[in-house]
């Protein structure tokens, strides 16, 4: 039905994957910062994945 | 713990996304086929991960993670012989007469099948229940929010409402699903990390067995049984669900799982609008592959909750108690969630609570519209009109229906009570479900009288059962023994569990007598809708994997090692 699924997933997570990674870097070094650069990596990848997949079925 | 601009944003981002969704599918809404069975053009994959996320509701979440830490690993049961057979089960054999017989809820398939008066009491009994489940799950919700970030009870489920509402009010079923399958994928990424920093805290895989041992030892179960699933249930005293191997293979593995996952509307939807038979049948098995994984994802961060308690001193966590003193298990994972996330995770993680208790709402919104309006108001009320009126009359029920669980929820906040009582009731009607829809399919001489009087004699099996037993410690009243005491079970599960068997059998047994003594249904009026009578899917061309029975054994298969793994 006219909307690609994964469209949408993939932009929202690499939209939060953007902003947990960023915030994580300039945000004050604590233990736990690293968690959100590692993780929010993670949903910057994940949303790539989509949004390639998306793309390629087109 | 207050949330900062991070989390915020995070969560923004999230409601964006869901009410985009929505809004770029309602110009495709156009008939009631659109709206309620998006126009069965689902591809299999999305009706699949839906399928999961329609059931995965906070308390899924919030509640599997709170029985491991009360029970431990073999809280796997509800996945490893519960929920995995029967998605099997459903999309190999049941799937072609539901998705066959071109029935559009389940309660219609029941009127082909059976008739009009089993149809009906399936129908009302079932939008009573999703109102009242969207309602109390929503009041659970506001609670947690509450307690763990200071907002007050109205203002989650105002949010979640509105947000759910104006979704479903554009895209129907189909903004549902989508959602759906969003809101699953930020229910995996949210709660993630938490298995790990949870593991990591706890010293890893072997630092959790050895704390969990000593949890074990401390409440005098057998060693083990917060991390073996079977090996602990020789004895119902020995492990902390107070159940043997035979009540959780025949109540839970037999009875309630195949009673919920195959007869519930709220999943069936789903599959009911994959795009072909073959993706329909699919759907149950490619949501039975990540089901299978779910318990690492919400029963092991009970696990480390309980053992990080266990180790307070060091740990520095420990589980809040409750008024009477008793743990409070059902804050297990919010509390790790604040505890060991920092800001920005710890949006995600909210994001992800509110995902799933947003996608099971829907759910029960979007089965709730579809049964009102095809099985109540089009057979009762209205008959005959324009397919633009029952569109318009689906638009209305999703109003309505958010409302009344909004109303729900404030009810439960009042009358703790009336909500317990209704709960018990509604499980009384569903116990015998299954073996109607067994008899239905596989045995072509079931009518409808005996269908009728058997769901009738099965729900009293089952209200004469709790009305006759109580869990050990247990007052008589809502608990069980309203009637007297004959008997009493070692918990309040292992009691659900054979008040399930007793219905399932009463009713199985009714409905086989009776209909023996009734008239025979015409045979050529049940092709499609009965085993016997229905010519077999030839799909032998098609590759292994995209054939149901194939998959359906790789699927088993890979259970069956769980169940091993964690013997």
């Amino acid at each position: 039905m006219g909307l690609d699924v994964r469209l949408p997933i993939g932009l929202m997570f690499a939209i939060i994957g953007i902003l947990l990674s960023g915030y994580g870097m300039l945000a004050a070094r604590t233990e736990h910062a690293s968690l959100n650069v590692a993780w929010g990596l993670v949903m910057l990848a994940a949303g790539a994945l989509m949004l390639w997949l998306a793309r390629r079925s087109r | 713990m207050q949330l900062i601009a991070i989390d915020w944003v995070i969560l923004g981002v999230y409601f964006v996304f869901v009410l985009g969704i929505g809004y770029t599918l309602r110009r495709y809404m156009r008939t009631s086929t659109d709206y309620f069975l998006s126009g069965r053009s689902i591809p299999a994959w999305v009706a699949g991960l839906a399928f999961l996320s329609a059931n995965l509701g906070a308390q899924e979440v919030i509640g599997m993670a709170a029985s491991g830490a009360k029970y431990g690993m073999a809280t796997s049961h509800f996945y490893w012989i519960g929920a995995i057979p029967a998605m099997v089960f459903l999309g190999v054999f049941m799937m072609p007469f539901y998705y066959g017989s071109r029935a559009r809820s389940v309660p219609e398939y029941l009127k082909l099948r059976f008739d009009e008066k089993t149809r009906g009491l399936n129908a009302i009994s079932f939008a009573a229940m999703t109102i009242f489940s969207s309602g109390i799950s929503m009041y659970a919700m506001a609670l947690l929010t509450n307690l763990l970030l200071g907002w007050s009870f109205g203002f989650s489920i105002w949010v979640c409402a509105g947000v759910v509402l104006l979704y479903i009010l554009f895209g129907g079923l189909t903004s549902a699903i989508y959602n759906e399958v969003l809101q699953f994928f930020l229910i995996v990424f949210g709660f993630a990390p938490l298995v790990f920093v949870g593991l990591q805290r706890v010293g890893g895989w072997h630092g959790l067995q050895t704390a969990l041992q000593e949890v074990a030892t401390s409440r005098g179960f057998a060693d083990g049984a917060w991390t073996h699933t079977w090996s602990i249930t020789g004895d119902a005293a020995a492990n902390p669900m107070g159940l043997e191997w035979f009540g959780i293979a025949m109540g839970l593995g037999f009875v309630l799982s195949f009673g919920y996952w195959c007869t519930d509307f709220l999943v069936v939807q789903r599959a009911m609008a994959a795009n072909s038979m073959s993706a329909a049948r699919r759907t149950p098995l490619i949501a039975a592959v990540p089901k299978m994984l779910f318990p690492f994802l919400v029963i092991v961060p009970g696990m480390i909750a309980i053992a990080l308690t266990q180790h307070a001193d060091t740990s520095g966590f420990a589980l809040p108690l409750k008024a009477d003193g008793a743990l409070n298990y059902d804050l297990a994972m919010p509390m790790l969630l604040v505890h060991y996330f920092p800001h920005g995770l710890l949006g995600l993680g909210i994001t992800a609570l509110f995902a799933s208790f947003m996608s099971g709402m829907a759910g029960n919104v979007s089965a709730f519209n579809t049964v009102w309006t095809y099985d109540i108001y089009q057979a009762y009320l209205r008959s005959g009109a324009s397919d633009r009126h029952y569109l318009n009359m689906g638009r209305i029920a999703t109003v309505v229906g958010v409302c009344l669980s909004v109303a729900a929820a404030y009810v439960a906040n009042r009358f703790n009570n009336i909500m317990d009582m209704l709960q018990l009731l509604f499980a009384f009607v569903n116990a015998p479900l299954f073996a109607t829809f067994l008899l239905g399919m596989f045995w072509k001489r079931a009518t409808g009288h005996g269908a009728f009087y058997g769901l009738l004699g099965g729900s009293l099996a089952a209200a004469l059962h709790h009305g006759l037993t109580l869990p050990r410690g247990a007052s008589s009243g809502v608990k069980g023994g309203w009637i007297a005491v004959l008997d009493s079970y070692p918990s309040e599960m292992a009691q659900n569990f054979w008040t399930a068997i007793y219905a399932f059998t009463a009713c199985l047994l009714l409905t086989i007598a009776i209909s023996l003594l009734t008239k025979p249904r015409d045979e050529k009026s049940l092709v499609g809708l009965v085993y016997a009578l229905t010519p077999r899917e030839v799909d032998n061309e098609a590759a292994w994997y995209k054939r149901p029975a194939p998959i359906g054994c790789a699927v088993l298969a890979a259970m069956i090692l769980l169940n091993l793994l964690f013997w």
